[in-house]
Formats: C-alpha cells, structure tokens, sequence
C-alpha cells in the first residue's frame, strides 16, 4: 500500500508539472488555433530569469521565501514579454496564412530560443537553488510526498480554478470565448481580437514561467534544453486531455503522469514512454478530440 | 485539423526519441603529419626490429600517429643508452588504415620482415583481424588502444597484450568494489538506454551473476532528460537494494540522487566516468555527498607521465596526441620485457611480461594471464566535502 501511495504521489507530482506547462498550451490553441512550440521556451527562460534573479539576491543575503516570490514575479514579467514578442514577431503576421505557416514559425522560434540562451548563457547544466522551503508539518511523509511536490501539486490546482474562473466571468475572458468562438464575428461587436490574444499569450507564458521557477527549483537543475522535453510531453497532456479545454489540460497531464509512474512502478522504466504514447494513441482513436475536448463541427 | 494534430503529435514522438541521446565526445588530436621513421640502422644483423602497427593515414590517423611518435622517443632513448640485448632497435612502422581487410597484409609485412615484437594495432576491429598472422609466427603484440574485452577474454590471443583498460573494466571495478568494499549482497541496475551506461550497466549484470555473491535485484534503463525520477527511485527502495550502480552521465545521475536523498532511500550509489564529472557534484551540491564514481586512475602527478609529455613537447612543439601515454608504455612494457628476458624469443618475451614489473606512465604495471595491464585502469573515486576523492 506504501509502494502504491509513493507512486500514486509521484505520478500527481509528474503530471502536475507537465499540467502547469500544458495550461499555456492549452490556452493559446484555444484562441488561435495553433500549437506554439515555443511554449517550452518560454517556461525555460522564465527559469533562467529566475536563476539569475536568485544568484544575485542571495549575494545580497536576502531570504529564502523572498527570493521565490521576488524571482517568481521578475520571471513572470520577463516571460511575459518574451510571449507578447514572439506573439508579434512570429504568428501575428500569419494570422491569415494557410495553418502551416504558424506551426512552422513556432517550430523556428523555438529553436531560435533554444540556441539563443545555449549562446547567451551555457550549455553546461546549471545548478537551480532549491528556493522551496521545507514545511515542518510535511517531514513525517516527505519520503512519499515533499515539501517542494505539494507546492507544485496546488500552484496548479489554484492556476486551474482561478483560469477557470477568469475565463468565465471576467469581461476578458467573455471575450477570450467570444474569439475562439468566431473571430470575426467578435471583431464585427466590436471585441479588440489583438488585444485578446496579446492577452492570451502573456497568461499563457506568465503561468510557463512559474512553472519554470516551481520545477526548476524541485529538480534543481536547468539547461537551455529542458523546455524542449518538459514542452512536449506537457504537449501530449494538452492533447489527451482535449486541446483547448483548461480542466482537460490539468486532466490530461496527470493522467499522463500516473501512467508513467504506474508503468515504471509495476512494469518497468525501459517501458515508460510507450505506456504513455499508447495511452495517447488509443485515447486519440476512441475520442479523437481528447477527454474533455469538444468535438470540432466542420464549418460549411 | 485532427490530422494535424495527430502528425504534430508523431512528428514530436520521433523528434523527442531522437534528441535523447548525448555521445561522449571524443577528443581528436588534429592536424598532426606522419613524422620521418627512418632510425639510424647498424650493422647488418645486429638489429632489433619492433613493428609499430595502426592507422598511420586516413580519417583515424589521429588515433595512430601519437603512438607512432610515443615509439619513436622511446627507441631513441633505448638506442642513445646502447640498445636492447648490445643492438640497436629499428621501428618498422605499418599502416593498417584501422581497415581490419588492411589489417592483415600490414601483419604479413612486419612477419616477412622479421619483427620481434608489434605495438599495436590501434582500433579493435583491425587487432582481430590481424592477431592470427601474429600468433602463427609467435610475435607478441601490445596494442596501446584496442578496448574491445574479447581480445583478452576469450582466450583465442595468448600473444596479446594491451596498456588500456577494456570496456568492461569499470563494470568490473564497480562490482568488486560493491561486493568487497561496501560489503552489499543486492544491488539495482540502472542505466540511461545509451550505447556507453547501457553496456556498462549489462557489463555489470554479468559479472554480479556470474561471481554469485551479489544478486541483481532491478535491471532497468530510464529515459534520459525527463522531469522527474521518483517513480524508478521508489521503485529502487522497493526492490530493497543495498546499492545502486548506474551506468550513463550526470544529468540524470544527479536528478536520481537528489531523489534518493530527499526520499530517505537507505542506498550506496555506484557511477561511471561519465559522473565522474565536476558538474556533477556543482549540480548536485550536498546532496552529491558520499556517492561513488570509477574513473581513469589519476596519472598526471606521476614523474614518468611528465618527462613523456615534457619530451613530446620538445621534440615535437605540441601537446602529445591520443593513446600517446599507454603507446609509450606499450613501448617501455616490451622493450623492459626482451631486456629482462635477454632475448627475443617468444616464450621468453611473453613470460617477462607477465612476471617482470615495469615503471610506466601509467603506473607500475605487469601483465595477467589474459594479457591485460594489471596495476592500470579505473581507480574508485567517492564525493568528500564538494571533490572527487581516489579512494584505495
């Protein structure tokens, strides 16, 4: 039964992780219909940002849970406008171009991103400070579930709700729904769809990068490549759970990671992954929009 | 759309399957010339010839050059002390291209010339090939580089010899060092699906299945560059191994063995040479603390390995190439051993080898009966206070 609950906590860990990257994804495929493969990225730099945010403060000795909340904030904005640029530069002037100049374009951003910070900072991998203090009531369980892992698990339970919630009943998001439902019928009522996006994408990238802080300090290390691997089975997550819907997102991911916990757990390790994709494969034959994704009506 | 989605989803499998690995890089020495070989020859009979065979031209030459160089010096020291036996020595270089089809007539060449003895060859491929030829004429031959653990294990070369250490020479150090220093009886396997941990890791699985004394209680690969590592570090403590040997490098080592630390899980961790790694122990900081990692036994200090360098540098006005350190001690093990034996016959050769120890760079080192150097290879080093510390 202890074997069972130290997996079954291992695996909310994982797919929490891959649930607060997948969120972003998730959001902007709503909007816009496109899979920003620089998501990862942007999760990757909000880490960096941090990283370096927390090397200078802790020369200045400041304390620990100062440091995470002031390196979290600095990484937020940072990440923020690095996800309001690339939406710029790269995807608003294909907003009207067949769907596969977009994807491309991300693919290219990514990259780009990815080769700018191994140029800028390292390649080596970098030691992340653990910024997440250890809870006195945990320590009895903290061999089945940490300090560091409850952080994650409710930072992305609370991303969930408080997204759903905006989505719902702010101004906002009204019009966030109003253009995924029909851009240009909301631009027709007056609904300023840049803005919208724009908006899309800054939430979307803020929430990467405390995902970025939150990880980076559970696993404690970083390198430019971590957003590409962590991206693409936060991707999967996104997929599984229906492409577009929040709930399906943080659905979607920790199914994701129990499976590979469980897989690893009583299977073997060797197997991980194709438990994970087979899971995905037969999900994708029997609900092809994924498990809380709305079934696209082709528009005639 | 769904199509879309579903070829995005493919196309990210096969990217993400392909990214996962990282080669161990491989310093190349670059830019070095085939030098003159020509040694000043006396008097007609009065020679002793020693073959120096290996890739010598094309794409591994510089592989084979620096131990081309390393004899050279060698021999002109042996030659200004007045020779081998009262003759001088003469070096009968062939180029074998690292082609083992090659491999064969460069053997034949040094055979009709009436070699005494081969240094080489340099890949493994090319020393199968050409081992045969060598043993028919009873030649001893010491490869300075060939890592390949059949030449000397499976007993079909008893005139072979080498100053590297086999591939499989650290899985052996790891598992003596868990059975006769740690003093464990059940250990988990675990390695990173790559060409180096993975054959390691089954290097090691062997060899605890075959002394008996240590039961594998997990064999099993991960996914290297994934975010989290608890399920297989659960796993791990589940299994109720005393110690862990992992076979790849150190991102994931140091992401497993924070886990294993902030999980309390009771386990030793045994690693490679790829952890042994100061990134390792700047990622991992405290928790890096007390873990175990085989690695190159530390030569730099060694007299010997200094005076060589210093000399290559003299002569040649650069830093010694690859395989540059065991082609000279190749050189010094077989020019020792036909002094101690005081001739070049073979039986007598063979037998100095294994019995005669001799000052190297690399150590004070003697061959076993297999024809591996022993006193050379792996040391076990173990994280104290923040570095890697040689332990005994």
């Amino acid at each position: 039964m202890d074997y069972f609950l130290e997996l079954f906590f291992g695996g909310l860990t994982r797919g929490s992780i891959y649930a607060l990257i997948a969120l972003g994804y998730t959001m902007v495929y709503g909007i816009v219909q496109l899979i920003n493969f620089a998501h990862g990225e942007i999760y990757m730099i909000g880490a960096f940002t941090a990283l370096i945010v927390a090397s200078v403060l802790t020369f200045y000795g400041v304390n620990t849970v100062a440091i995470l909340i002031l390196a979290s904030i600095v990484a937020v904005i940072y990440s923020s406008a690095y996800g309001f640029t690339v939406e710029k530069i790269a995807y608003k002037p294909l907003r009207n171009a067949p769907r596969l100049s977009p994807l491309i374009s991300a693919i290219g951003m990514s990259i780009f991103l990815q080769n700018y910070v191994l140029l800028a900072q390292t390649s080596d991998f970098l030691p992340f400070p653990r910024l997440i203090p250890q809870f006195h009531f945990m320590e009895p369980v903290s061999h089945i579930f940490s300090s560091a892992e409850l952080v994650i698990v409710v930072t992305t339970m609370v991303a969930m709700v408080l997204l759903t919630l905006f989505i719902k009943f702010t101004n906002l998001g009204k019009a966030m729904r109003a253009t995924a439902q029909d851009k240009t019928m909301a631009l027709l009522i007056g609904i300023d769809v840049d803005r919208v996006i724009s908006a899309t994408f800054i939430i979307g990238s803020s929430l990467a990068a405390l995902g970025g802080v939150l990880i980076a300090s559970h696993i404690g290390q970083i390198n430019f490549y971590i957003g590409f691997i962590a991206g693409i089975k936060a991707f999967t997550a996104a997929v599984l759970g229906g492409i577009g819907s929040i709930p399906g997102a943080v659905l979607g991911a920790l199914i994701l990671g129990w499976t590979e916990s469980f897989a690893t757990g009583y299977v073997s390790s060797d197997y991980e992954d194709v438990f994970a994709f087979a899971l995905l494969v037969l999900i994708l034959i029997f609900r092809p929009a994924g498990l809380l994704g709305k079934a696209e009506t082709k528009k005639v | 759309m769904k199509k879309l989605l579903l070829f995005a989803v493919m196309a990210a499998m096969f990217v993400f399957a392909g990214c996962s690995q990282k080669p161990k890089e491989e310093a190349k020495a670059e830019g070095e010339t085939p030098a003159a070989t020509e040694q000043p020859a006396a008097a007609e009979g009065g020679v002793i010839k020693i073959g120096v065979a290996g890739a010598h031209s094309g794409d591994l030459a510089s592989y084979g050059i620096p131990s081309l160089k390393a004899a050279e010096l060698v021999v002109k020291q042996v030659n200004e002390k007045g020779g081998l036996l009262g003759k001088k020595v003469e070096l009968v270089p062939a180029d074998d291209v690292c082609k083992p089809e090659v491999a064969v007539s460069s053997a034949n060449k040094l055979v009709s010339e009436g070699v005494v003895a081969v240094l080489g060859h340099i890949c493994s491929g090319a020393t199968k090939a050409a081992m045969g030829t060598y043993l028919a004429a009873k030649i001893p031959v010491m490869s300075p580089s060939a890592t390949s653990p059949d030449l000397t294990k499976s007993g079909e070369y008893p005139n072979f010899f080498r100053t590297i250490a086999p591939d499989d020479a650290q899985a052996r150090l790891e598992i003596d060092f868990a059975t006769d220093v740690l003093k464990v009886s059940k250990v988990a396997i675990i390695h990173d699906k790559g060409d180096y941990g993975k054959g390691l890791a089954e290097y090691a699985k062997q060899f605890a299945e075959a002394d008996g004394k240590l039961q594998v209680v997990l064999f099993e690969g991960i996914t290297p560059g994934a975010v989290d590592y608890s399920a297989i570090v659960q796993k791990i403590k589940q299994s109720g191994a005393e110690a862990v040997i992992y076979g790849g490098y150190h991102p994931e080592a140091s992401k497993i063995i924070t886990l294993i630390v902030k999980k309390k899980v009771p386990v030793k961790f045994i690693s490679d040479d790829g952890v042994k790694d100061d990134t390792f122990i700047k990622v991992a900081g405290t928790f890096a603390e007390g873990v175990y990692a085989t690695g190159p036994k530390d030569t730099s200090t060694n007299p010997l390995t200094i005076e060589a360098t210093k000399l290559h540098k003299e002569t040649y006005g650069e830093d010694p190439g690859a395989f540059y350190l065991n082609a000279y001690t190749a050189m010094l093990a077989i020019t020792n051993a036909i002094e101690k034996a005081g001739s070049t016959d073979y039986d007598a050769v063979t037998n100095a080898l294994r019995t005669e120890y001799v000052e190297t760079p690399i150590g004070k080192i003697k061959f076993d009966e297999k024809g591996d150097a022993i006193g050379a290879g792996f040391s076990v080093y173990q994280v104290q206070n923040g570095v890697y510390v040689e332990i005994q």
